[in-house]
């Protein structure tokens, strides 16, 4: 009988991070101890517990990590819930990869970047970030706008400023919703921060976050001069087969699991806007 | 082609049954007809249709996809797909058969959904072409000729004979397999034709076109303001969508079976208040969203995505079961007006 | 009957008692009105009353009654005993509606029409008691008696029990209906039998919920069977007894709220008839509580709800089965 995507195969978590206090990340190799398989920046995988559900999740590793795959989840309901109670040793059953990614290999190259993500939204783009980074010449300068509700909220918080912030070509500016002790950093809502902080147009934008600081940012950016057609996002709805046949996460005529979940702004405005 | 006596039906149907599993309609009462499987005694129904759809033979209501043995930390998944027995489906609709196309165009597309594929591969169709078509049909609208249906097998049938005529190397082997045929001229059904011709001319149906809904943008349909008073008294039931022939939404859940986990898919509806909630919200709180989506995955979102054929074939049966009678025709027309 | 009510709706929109109308709209043929809601005396001209306009209005009125303003709706008998038991509820607010109650002397099932072989349906005129059916493959008379729903072959009220005006005479209460004979039926079957009969129905289920979404007394605001926290909720029966429980739970859950107006078999696209589990509940409490209609009277408690000395013990279970 030939293969079926449905099926899932088993994978094996082998190490679990606490990022925030709603956000773990967690590492995941199949059985054999590799990568269960390759994937785009930007791709989703399904993962699943049995009887407890399954659901999309970005996968938040690069491409150019050989060894395995990592997920940064949030606590939010049923499915999320069971995973951050986890051990490491736990298995649960991965199928993947999914979805279109980002353009990296041809709109993305070459081009200066300016990553704008919110909270968990970070999560998408860390993929992104870290492939570019590792292939440096294949892309222009990298700036990083990044803010959460607290300094505790940042997803990563090492890994930014251990790494990112060392690195040369990478720009990291941070922001926080209200001040906090402890933060010498800028303090207000990341559309806002977005537009005191006006980017180079010339740079192609990647943005990932809750729906409300999107639709804010994208609102400022245009006014700042941005084209619709510069500006990827990637979004998320429910899904159940991640392969464009069970027919719930579209958006007009687009399935979001096969023909996205990466869009561009000018895609979407023709399209309607239930998401 | 090739014909028999309607006298010797039933030595046709024990012919086909005596090496594969044989289903046709038969009658149900009240309830309208029903697909059975075929033992001596049986009888077939010319009723105009069945209640509920042919795609049950391909996708049905529930089955089974995986099963999970969890032990401690340990995962074990279990593969419980099995490769099907060949059956064959006599008597099925042109319309229905237009179905088929429409869920292969989903099901079978990279990546191959290997439930569907495999019931597919294995199922034979022998459509019946609609001698009494009804009121409520309307399948011509969607390009669909009622008097020569597709599938495997196309039969005519009149007072005195059965004609068949293979479509597929699958049909005819089929045929080829039954030494009780005979052998007919290849125009021997065209007077039945000519006179279903007549009928479906006739039908209160007949004028109705969809080719309105290609002159609109997704856009200008999608924001119609027509879409709530459509959609005001919908009750949100599941009615039309299980019904349906084309419909082909489905939703992946997991079972307690006590001794395991057993992963099964079902029909799912868009009409559903749950079908896009999500941990983080819903894409589609009202029911005039819902609604919304139903009609443009039909008339707009499929065609886009299929070199415009649309996502109906004019069966009907929404219009016989909607609880308030609402339903694509009235859809249409209103949209159009 | 019709052109009477549109001149009532007209009057009571253009002299502002009402700012909208609950009825019924035309539809593609002569069998298929759908319920809608018109906003104007121009939008009336689609308003239409026949022997086929079968559904209870009762239960738009929990969303209608939410808007500014009053609602004009027609009740006939049973959908009026519908509307008592949601104002029971406090679902509806009696202050914005305004009821016209319609006499009624029973609707037509399509169903019926097609068991006959009515097929290619072009149109279907009234002439006294028949039905002249006219279609594609010839005319067809039918009394109309014959081709009534189950529900009002055994109507067990011709009364409309709300309403702030009427048109056409009140009727009556018909307390020899024999609305419960096919329950004795079944209530004399042995349990095997029964559970085959049951077996036989249930099983035909899709699980598509228009039972539930139709029944004036399943308004809750989520459904058990729709909450993934529930345990239950379900899309299709994973095993027969999940077919059966989803309509056993509901059937509990209406008991003593259900006042049978049977739109649950009207609709089931599978014609199961559901309304039999619910008749075989009130036939049990009229029994052992004594005779009680839900919706009959606004406000009035149901025996399931209001405890009394003379209430039977549990044991009425044991002593009914031995009395057999």
């Amino acid at each position: 009988m030939r293969e079926e995507t449905l099926i899932p195969k088993v994978g094996v978590v082998t190490d679990i991070r606490q990022d925030t206090p709603d956000v773990k990340t967690f590492r995941v190799v199949g059985l054999d101890g590799k990568k269960v398989f390759e994937h785009i920046p930007g791709q989703c995988a399904m993962l699943s517990v049995p009887g407890v559900g399954e659901g999309m999740f970005s996968i938040t590793s690069s491409p150019t990590n050989t060894e395995f795959m990592e997920f940064s989840i949030k606590k939010c309901g049923c499915l999320t819930s069971w995973l951050h109670m986890m051990e490491v040793g736990q298995q649960i059953t991965i199928r993947g990869p999914y979805g279109n990614g980002f353009p990296v290999e041809s709109s993305l190259k070459g081009k200066d970047l300016l990553f704008i993500a919110g909270g968990i939204g970070l999560a998408p783009l860390r993929s992104v970030i870290n492939y570019v980074r590792d292939k440096k010449d294949n892309y222009g300068s990298v700036h990083i706008i990044y803010g959460s509700r607290s300094m505790d909220d940042l997803v990563d918080y090492k890994e930014i400023i251990d790494e990112w912030c060392n690195d040369p070509s990478v720009k990291v500016d941070l922001t926080i919703d209200r001040p906090q002790e402890g933060w010498d950093g800028h303090v207000g809502f990341i559309p806002s921060f977005v537009e005191e902080l006006s980017p180079d147009l010339s740079r192609t934008v990647l943005i990932c976050g809750p729906p409300i600081m999107i639709k804010f940012t994208l609102d400022g950016l245009k006014k700042l001069g941005f084209q619709e057609s510069q500006v990827y996002t990637t979004m998320e709805l429910r899904m159940k087969c991640a392969i464009g046949k069970c027919g719930r996460c579209n958006i007009g005529n687009k399935y979001v699991c096969k023909d996205g979940p990466v869009f561009r702004f000018d895609q979407l405005a023709e399209l309607p806007d239930e998401y | 082609m090739k014909k028999i006596s309607i006298d010797k039906m039933n030595e046709l149907f024990a012919a086909i049954a005596a090496s594969k599993a044989l289903y046709m309609p038969v009658c149900d009462g009240k309830k309208g007809a029903k697909y059975a499987k075929w033992s001596e005694g049986t009888e077939y129904s010319q009723a105009a249709n069945t209640s509920r759809s042919a795609k049950d033979f391909f996708f049905p209501q529930v089955e089974d996809m995986a099963s999970f043995n969890v032990n401690g930390k340990e995962i074990e998944v279990i593969d419980t797909r099995e490769e099907c027995e060949d059956f064959v489906v006599f008597g099925v609709r042109a319309c229905d058969a237009k179905s088929f196309d429409i869920l292969d165009s989903v099901y079978l597309v990279d990546p191959v959904d290997s439930y569907y594929a495999n019931r597919r591969e294995h199922g034979i169709i022998m459509t019946m072409a609609c001698n009494k078509p009804t009121d409520t049909c309307f399948c011509s609208t969607f390009g669909i000729d009622a008097a020569n249906p597709m599938g495997d097998v196309s039969c005519w049938t009149n007072d005195n004979e059965l004609f068949l005529s293979a479509n597929t190397e699958k049909g005819q082997a089929l045929l080829d397999s039954i030494s009780i045929l005979e052998d007919a001229d290849d125009n021997a059904a065209d007077d039945i034709k000519a006179s279903i011709k007549t009928i479906l001319d006739k039908l209160p149906l007949a004028g109705l076109s969809a080719d309105g809904m290609k002159e609109k943008t997704l856009m200008e349909v999608f924001n119609s303001d027509k879409w709530a008073e459509l959609s005001e008294s919908c009750l949100g039931c599941g009615t039309c969508t299980f019904v349906c022939p084309t419909c082909q939404c489905y939703d992946i859940r997991d079972y307690d079976t006590g001794h395991g986990v057993m992963r099964y898919r079902c029909w799912d509806s868009c009409m559903y208040s749950d079908f896009t909630l999500c941990a983080h919200g819903n894409t589609r709180t009202t029911q005039l969203q819902r609604f919304r989506q139903r009609f443009m995955h039909k008339l707009v979102y499929y065609p886009e995505n299929n070199g415009g054929v649309f996502g109906c074939v004019g069966c009907g049966r929404c219009l016989r079961s909607c609880p308030i009678s609402m339903n694509i025709v009235k859809v249409m027309k209103t949209l159009e007006g | 009957m019709q052109e009477v009510m549109v001149k009532r709706a007209s009057e009571l929109m253009a002299d502002g008692t009402v700012v909208r109308v609950l009825g019924w709209k035309n539809g593609e043929f002569a069998y298929d009105p759908t319920p809608a809601v018109f906003e104007s005396a121009e939008a009336l001209n689609t308003f239409v009353y026949n022997d086929f306009c079968s559904s209870n209005l009762s239960k738009y009125l929990i969303a209608l009654s939410k808007k500014d303003g009053k609602t004009l709706v027609f009740l006939k008998p049973c959908d009026s005993y519908s509307f008592n038991q949601l104002l029971t509820e406090h679902r509806i607010d009696r202050e914005k509606v305004y009821i016209i109650g319609i006499e009624c002397s029973g609707k037509v099932d399509e169903a019926k029409l097609r068991e006959a072989g009515c097929e290619g349906i072009l149109g279907i005129k009234s002439e006294g008691d028949n039905f002249v059916v006219e279609t594609l493959y010839g005319d067809k008379t039918f009394a109309k008696a014959d081709c009534l729903s189950e529900r009002c072959t055994t109507c067990k009220s011709r009364k409309v029990v709300a309403y702030d005006e009427m048109i056409g005479e009140n009727g009556e209460v018909n307390s020899e209906c024999g609305r419960f004979d096919q329950v004795a039926e079944l209530e004399a079957m042995t349990p095997d039998e029964r559970y085959e009969f049951w077996r036989g129905e249930l099983s035909r289920c899709i699980r598509c919920n228009a039972c539930r979404n139709i029944c004036p007394a399943c308004s809750c605001e989520k459904c058990v069977f729709d909450n993934p926290n529930s345990g239950i909720a379900q899309k299709a029966a994973a095993d027969s007894f999940e077919e059966n429980m989803f309509h056993i739970i509901r059937a509990f859950h209406v008991a003593g709220r259900c006042t049978d107006c049977g739109e649950c078999s009207r609709v089931c696209p599978q014609h199961i008839p559901l309304h039999l589990l619910n008749r075989k509940f009130i036939k049990d409490m009229n029994e052992c509580y004594g005779e009680y209609q839900a919706g009959e009277e606004a406000g009035s408690r149901a025996p399931l709800v209001s405890f009394t000395q003379e209430d039977c013990e549990p044991s009425i279970v044991y002593e009914r089965e031995a009395s057999k």
